[in-house]
């Protein structure tokens, strides 16, 4: 590790002016950037602590939606009875993220930032049209997320809550990479008012992304027979020690379709 | 007392205490006075030559005290790291020794050689100067496969070694092998590559290097399984160090796997560089740098052949092997896959004629050696793999076929230099089949398939070669160095014993299993035993422990050393009781006059010892302490059988392990929770090799699985709960306590038995073998290449 300077703002607006300075970063749970600061792979000049502010974890329901803070670590979206019983798939996919100490200090709005292209948050906000709040402005998940380790987020700009509108149906199917645990593959299956969203992580090269075939598929019959009728091409998929296109490429296939018979 | 603590009893181990309650004293834990530590810069290239280092920015960064390069260690002339073992090929020539620097001397040779150690006030500071060394390489060329390799191309790693080999080296009777292949009605072949694994202790490798300039006293701190053995090989062969000025200290040692015998150029640095620059000098390995800085394990390449008759009796066994040493020799390297592996080749079976090549490769790699098993794995892979290959061509039962090969009559010569003292592994196959319910497999098979899932029972029966060795058997073998065991056993004046012994625990639970023998043998109190280990000021020169040695070797030396006590105790009631010595006899912790019950407590004659007014001083000195070195007779054969049953999906290629079921004969058992927790950690790291575990290299040399991000330890949730039986073994012939060694079994047994189920559940698939590790990618790939290859034909 480095030595860096080290801030912990108690509101957003403290938080926002702190990150303007030349080589901050944010830190809020820590679970992957602190491992990436004892490499010596990342040199921030300062931290950035968003832990302190007041009102940015809990988790509501308003409306017909569910609304979590940012700095909501992934225990509590797990066991919170509100996710179980309105959005069962985001729950359960809190409870599988990393391990018990990740779901203890790791929040939703680290990882939605820092956009792991194989962690599991992203594949949830995306199937179910999240919206990312910020102390800016409001950001539809289908605009966030622009690429591995990209998002629409600006310099200076610190993610406050995300905003779930309650699907009829949900389910997160990961298959683990053997030795990270991280998704390997991962899909998220959502009934949602605007019809099936399939969202992927873990897969492809650019991180998340949403199945179009899928989709279509599904929102005209959603059975597993229609998931498996769905060409899932290896274009753009990843390729390392675990998994060749083909074999991620196979498990969007799979998976989907296990969602679905979840679902049913 | 002792019954209950005695031997065969399921004692809960006394070392769990501190261990549990953070209270252990491991090699970071100690701290001393004014003490500096050190960053070793690394190579990040697989080969390259030096063509210059610049440090003087680096010297002048805060807190630096000096940095070393491989020039200093060249001006001080010191040795290289040496090696403990020397084979011979099979043109009598002796195997490519190159030199093994301590920091690379003019060239690095794999990702991880260092170059240069800072030493600095603080390990922040060390590591920032580092940064700041500027290394001009001359990039050369790597070579990771070794069949590249020893073409010569594309490129020649040391100059002692053109085509990059060690040696050529062969075992068994070639012109009697190749005429039962001549005489053959089936021959099964099978290639394969047992693949190259990373130990990762849970406790990384630390160092810590004292000098006292007013004694001229050195001492090592070290995370090691065998502290005499590194003072020897550094004192004598690197540094000049006489023992006597020497201490090596490890204390709790946070598991070992292999990785912690060897001697390693930080322990040579801290050590010599502590009187160079006056201070201490501590080194502690992170994860990251133990992937690149450890020795790995396995790593061969190998044919085999099994010739068999119509009936599938094997005639005779061909393997040649290429084994990875990595870069530079380490320890023990060039014995693993010749002695320890092509020995082992005849396994539980009356194959009369084995002829066992082997080829030992120099790769732009992290030096390989021995990693729990070493070389037996490797062996019972071979076997357990190529049997159930022909047992599958043959259509016959996995279980028939090795029944019509058992060794029955005992001893036993194998044709690979070994005899076999005693076995029944009739008994260990049949209990296994009882355990996993072999006969309902079928019905179980045809469950999983309504479920869509494909299930399969996968066979092993191991035997290894333990309680190493025979000093004068393994020294005509290569050995440098004996491979017998100490103790001491120092009886204290109210009748408490100390036993120091030459064995290293680190994990095994030797303060508890020792402590039971001494117990039962002397009949005190077990608590009134205390083991000592780890500390060559404190215990007499010992080998410490690998290779399943500690009881079937250490644990004898202890039980000679108790009989002199017994002996000298014996005189000394004699005086005491005014009997003859011929009419005492000790049991029961008293020394009886025989057939009268005139008796004195074993604690009355200790301190009669002591205190000798009454004493029989003309005979025998005061004192009650006796030390024995014990050479062991011949090897121990643990043997077993394992049983693995699987399912696998085979729409994703994963595997689930439904249950492993572990029969073994270990001969005598002292404390059979210890033998089964030992099983239990034993199969989960072959379990691991088979299904987790994968250290690859890319072409350049560069590790691609270096940190846990990639290389995937076993964890609870990928095993079963394992179902072990370890009782009524046949006892070891030829060592007092009838024991064998129980520590690798389950990491020899059982990746074949994996890798046999699995095989077993694609049977319908056409799938003949998968390498190891069945990762779930593997798997998918086979099913679907195979299914495209039968819809194709």
């Amino acid at each position: 590790m480095y030595a860096f300077d080290y801030q912990k703002p108690s509101d957003v607006g403290g938080a926002a002016a702190a990150m303007k300075a030349e080589g901050a970063m944010a830190l809020s749970g820590g679970q992957t950037l602190i491992p990436t600061l004892k490499q010596r792979l990342n040199q921030p000049d300062t931290l950035v602590d968003l832990t302190g502010i007041a009102g940015m974890s809990g988790i509501s329901k308003e409306g017909d939606s569910i609304v979590i803070g940012a700095a909501t670590v992934h225990r509590d979206v797990a066991t919170n009875g509100d996710v179980q019983s309105a959005i069962p798939g985001l729950a359960s996919l809190a409870s599988r993220i990393g391990d018990p100490q990740v779901r203890n200090k790791g929040t939703i709005g680290g990882s939605l930032a820092n956009n792991d292209p194989a962690a599991c948050y992203p594949s949830a906000a995306l199937a179910l049209g999240a919206t990312i709040v910020t102390n800016a402005r409001e950001i539809a998940a289908d605009d966030f997320f622009t690429g591995m380790y990209e998002t629409a987020l600006a310099e200076d700009e610190i993610i406050t809550a995300v905003k779930f509108p309650i699907p009829s149906g949900s389910n997160y199917q990961k298959f683990e990479q053997p030795a990270s645990r991280f998704a390997l593959t991962g899909v998220f299956v959502a009934q949602t008012a605007g019809g099936v969203r399939v969202a992927v992580t873990g897969a492809a090269q650019q991180g998340v992304f949403r199945h179009a075939g899928m989709e279509a598929a599904l929102s005209a019959s959603f059975t597993a027979d229609a998931a498996a009728g769905v060409e899932v091409s290896a274009d753009g998929m990843s390729n390392d020690l675990h998994g060749t296109p083909a074999y991620r490429a196979n498990l969007v296939k799979v998976l989907t379709k296990r969602a679905v018979q979840e679902m049913s | 007392m002792a019954k209950d603590f005695g031997i065969g009893e399921a004692v809960k181990r006394k070392e769990d205490v501190r261990f549990l309650t953070g209270k252990g004293n491991y090699t970071d834990d100690i701290n001393r006075p004014d003490q500096t530590y050190v960053y070793f810069l690394r190579s990040p290239v697989a080969h390259a030559t030096l063509n210059s280092i610049n440090t003087d920015a680096a010297s002048s960064a805060p807190g630096v005290v000096r940095i070393f390069t491989g020039q200093d260690i060249v001006d001080a002339g010191l040795g290289g790291v040496p090696c403990g073992w020397g084979m011979t090929d099979k043109h009598g020539e002796p195997q490519k020794e190159p030199p093994h620097p301590i920091l690379a001397n003019g060239k690095v040779r794999h990702v991880g050689d260092p170059i240069a150690a800072v030493v600095a006030d603080s390990l922040q500071e060390a590591r920032d100067a580092a940064e700041m060394i500027e290394i001009d390489y001359g990039i050369l060329p790597a070579v990771v496969d070794m069949a590249e390799a020893v073409t010569g191309g594309p490129a020649i790693i040391h100059d002692e070694a053109p085509e990059n080999l060690c040696y050529d080296w062969e075992l068994g009777d070639g012109a009697a092998t190749d005429a039962a292949f001549a005489g053959a009605a089936h021959i099964t072949t099978l290639e394969f590559k047992n693949n190259r694994l990373v130990a990762n202790p849970m406790e990384p490798r630390c160092v810590l290097g004292e000098y006292d300039a007013s004694t001229e006293d050195y001492t090592l701190y070290t995370t090691s399984q065998n502290p005499h053995v590194i003072r020897l090989l550094m004192g004598a062969f690197v540094l000049n160090i006489p023992e006597h000025k020497l201490r090596v200290y490890a204390p709790d040692v946070g598991g070992g796997f292999g990785a912690k015998i060897y001697h390693y150029a930080e322990e040579a640095f801290v050590t010599w560089g502590s009187k160079q620059v006056g201070r201490p000098i501590k080194w502690t390995s992170d994860r990251s740098e133990a992937f690149i800085s450890d020795a790995h394990g396995r790593d061969h390449v190998t044919k085999a052949e099994l010739a068999l008759d119509a009936e599938g009796k094997f005639l005779g066994l061909r393997a040649d092997t290429f084994a990875n040493m990595g870069a530079y020799l380490s320890t023990f390297a060039p014995a693993v896959p010749t002695w320890l592996h092509a020995t082992l080749l005849a396994g539980q079976y009356t194959t009369p004629a084995i002829h066992c090549r082997v080829r030992a490769v120099f790769t732009n790699t992290v030096p390989v050696d021995a990693y729990r098993g070493a070389g037996r794995p490797e062996a019972t892979y071979l076997l357990e793999r190529i049997i159930n290959k022909a047992a599958q061509e043959l259509g016959m039962d996995q279980a028939e076929i090795r029944r019509k090969n058992f060794i029955r009559d005992f001893p036993y010569d194998t044709p690979v230099a070994l005899q076999y003292d005693i076995g029944d592994y009739d008994t260990t196959l049949n209990r296994v089949m009882e355990m996993a319910d072999y006969a309902g497999f079928e019905a179980r098979r045809q469950e999983s398939a309504s479920r869509g899932k494909l299930r399969g029972l996968g066979l092993s029966c191991y035997i290894e070669a333990c309680g190493i060795a025979p000093s004068s058997l393994v020294g005509a073998l290569g050995a440098r160095a004996g491979l017998y065991e100490a103790a001491t056993i120092r009886v204290n004046p109210t009748g408490s014993v100390t036993v120091l012994t030459g064995s290293h625990s680190h994990g095994q639970g030797h303060e508890t299993t020792f402590a039971q023998v001494v117990s039962d043998a002397l009949g005190i109190p077990y608590d009134s035993v205390e083991i000592v280990h780890g500390d060559t000021a404190k215990v007499p020169f010992g080998m410490g422990t690998y290779g399943s040695r500690s009881l079937a070797v250490g644990g004898s030396a202890i039980v000679k050393a108790m009989d002199k006590i017994i002996d000298k105790g014996k005189k000394i009631a004699a005086h005491l009781l005014e009997a003859s010595e011929s009419d005492i006899v000790f049991e029961d912790g008293q020394y009886k006059v025989a057939g009268t019950d005139k008796a004195k407590a074993f604690a009355e004659v200790s301190l009669a010892a002591y205190v000798p007014h009454n004493y029989p001083i003309e005979e025998i000195e005061p004192g009650l302490e006796e030390t024995a070195f014990y050479d062991p007779k011949n090897f121990t054969f643990p043997a077993g059988s394992y049983l693995c049953e699987v399912e696998v999906d085979p729409e994703t290629g994963k595997i689930e392990i439904l249950s492993l079921s572990a029969s073994d004969d270990f001969g005598n058992i002292v404390n059979p929770m210890i033998v089964e927790g030992q099983v239990h950690g034993g199969l989960v790291q072959g379990l691991g090799q088979a299904m987790l575990e994968h250290c690859e290299y890319d072409h350049e040399g560069q590790l691609v699985s270096g940190s846990y991000m990639d290389y995937a330890m076993p964890r609870a949730g990928d095993m079963p709960s394992f179902n072990v039986d370890t009782r009524d073994g046949t006892p070891c012939t030829h060592n007092p306590l009838g024991v064998k060694g129980c520590g690798e079994a389950g990491a020899i047994g059982s990746p074949p038995a994996l890798v046999n189920a699995v095989v077993d559940a694609l049977r319908g698939h056409g799938v003949e073998h998968i390498d190891m590790p069945l990762t779930p990618q593997k798997v998918w790939s086979v099913i679907n290449g195979a299914t495209a290859k039968q819809a194709a034909e």
